[in-house]
Order: structure tokens, then C-alpha cells, then sequence
């Protein structure tokens, strides 16, 4: 599996794990507390917080598994990890494509919520699972090119 | 697992008679990943033109003998 490929499977895992969290999270608050009183920002912050930080450990879990692999094998990790060739490049492109457009729609989604005054609460959680399900996609669509190709 | 491209290749026979050339050492030597050299061969994925050149270079032989595209009708 190319270094690259490893890394969108960490985004994708990341992309489902951390919005499952917010939204379970949101949900429960919601069953107590009315809409527009809710304290999302905490929740919020710490969703995106999180799926930097989780992406930057699964980064260097993924480095140094790749790395041992290659030493193994007798290869230079470097090679591994560094290389990064035409196709990487293409399949990044066409899932990052992709997935900006599906963000777009969300934030299309979003600017209808704020045009027919929805409580902020839903306004920042649309705005963040447009972005979130816009890395989803993208990652998903990165994994299917390079198993079936394009 | 289909094949999205209708280029063929005669990669594989090429680093047989290249003395058993590995998919690694091929990738080694065009600077690609081993994955990329794998999903060429399969028919997964179609070089850039500059790629094919490289491809066709280590082996020493012209583009045609390496990449071949079906004739219309």
C-alpha cells in the first residue's frame, strides 16, 4: 500500500470517527437543553482540535510502521515514505475535487439555514459536517482510485 | 476489478526478459511507487506520456514496444 494511501485511510477514519463524537455529543444535549440555548462551542472546538491531532498521531503511527516494514523488507524507509509519484498526485486532486464539491453543497445547505434564521447551533454543526462528510467523501473516493483505478 | 483503460502493455514481459526484473527494481528505476508500477501492468491506471517514455527507456526499446493502444472499429 503507497505511504499516500495509508495516510487517506487515517483521514477517512478520522472523518467518522470525530463527526460520530460531535454528533453524539449533540444529540444527548439536545435531549435536555432547547436548541437555542445549547453550548456547542465547546464540543465544536474540540472536534476540530481533535481531527488535527488525531491525523498528526496517526501520521507518525503510520511513519514508523511504514518505516519498520521497510527495514524489514530491506528497503529504505525514506523510499516509502517520500515517494510520491504521478498517480498519488492524480488520485489526491480528483478526491480532494470531489469532495470540496460536496462540501460546497453543505455550505450551500448552510447559508439556507442562515437565511431562514436557525439557532447558531445548527448553523455551526451543518458548517462543520459539510466539511467533515466533504473530507469523507473525498477519502473514499482517494481509496476506491487507487483499488480500482481510474 | 475492471480495467478503466484501454491501454495495453507488455510490461511484464519486458522485465522477464529484462533478467527477471522485479516490480520494485522497475519502480526504483522510473522513481515511481512499486503500487503505481503494479497498477500499470494490471491496466489500472495509464501512464503520463512522460512516464511512458521512462518506462520504455529503461528497457530500451521504443514506446510501441511497450504500450499498445486497440485500433478503432
Amino acid at each position: 500500500m503507497p505511504f499516500e494511501e495509508k495516510m487517506t485511510w487515517v483521514s477517512l477514519v478520522v472523518a467518522v470517527a470525530v463527526p460520530i463524537w460531535y454528533v453524539a455529543t449533540m444529540i444527548s444535549r439536545l435531549q435536555s437543553t432547547h436548541a437555542a440555548d445549547i453550548a456547542f462551542q465547546r464540543p465544536l472546538i474540540t472536534a476540530i482540535i481533535a481531527s488535527v491531532v488525531l491525523t498528526v498521531i496517526g501520521a507518525i503511527v503510520m511513519s514508523i510502521g511504514t518505516s519498520v516494514t521497510a527495514t524489514i523488507q530491506g528497503r529504505k524507509p525514506e523510499d516509502e515514505i517520500d515517494r510520491k509519484d504521478e498517480r498519488d498526485k492524480t488520485i489526491s486532486r480528483r478526491g480532494d475535487l470531489i469532495g470540496f464539491y460536496v462540501s460546497t453543497a453543505g455550505v450551500v445547505g448552510v447559508l439556507a439555514l442562515t437565511m431562514l434564521e436557525y439557532e447558531y447551533v445548527w448553523i455551526a454543526s451543518a458548517l462543520y459536517l459539510s466539511f467533515a462528510v466533504g473530507t469523507l467523501v473525498g477519502s473514499v473516493v482517494k481509496i476506491v482510485s487507487y483499488h480500482r483505478g481510474f | 476489478m475492471g480495467k478503466p483503460t484501454r491501454v495495453t502493455n507488455r510490461i511484464r514481459a519486458l522485465r522477464f526478459a529484462a533478467g527477471e526484473m522485479t516490480q520494485a527494481d522497475l519502480a526504483d528505476k522510473v522513481g515511481v511507487t512499486r503500487q503505481t508500477v503494479i497498477a500499470i501492468e494490471q491496466g489500472r491506471y495509464s501512464p503520463s506520456l512522460e512516464m511512458a517514455f521512462q518506462i520504455a527507456r529503461v528497457f530500451d526499446v521504443p514506446l510501441d514496444d511497450v504500450f499498445q493502444y486497440p485500433q478503432e472499429g
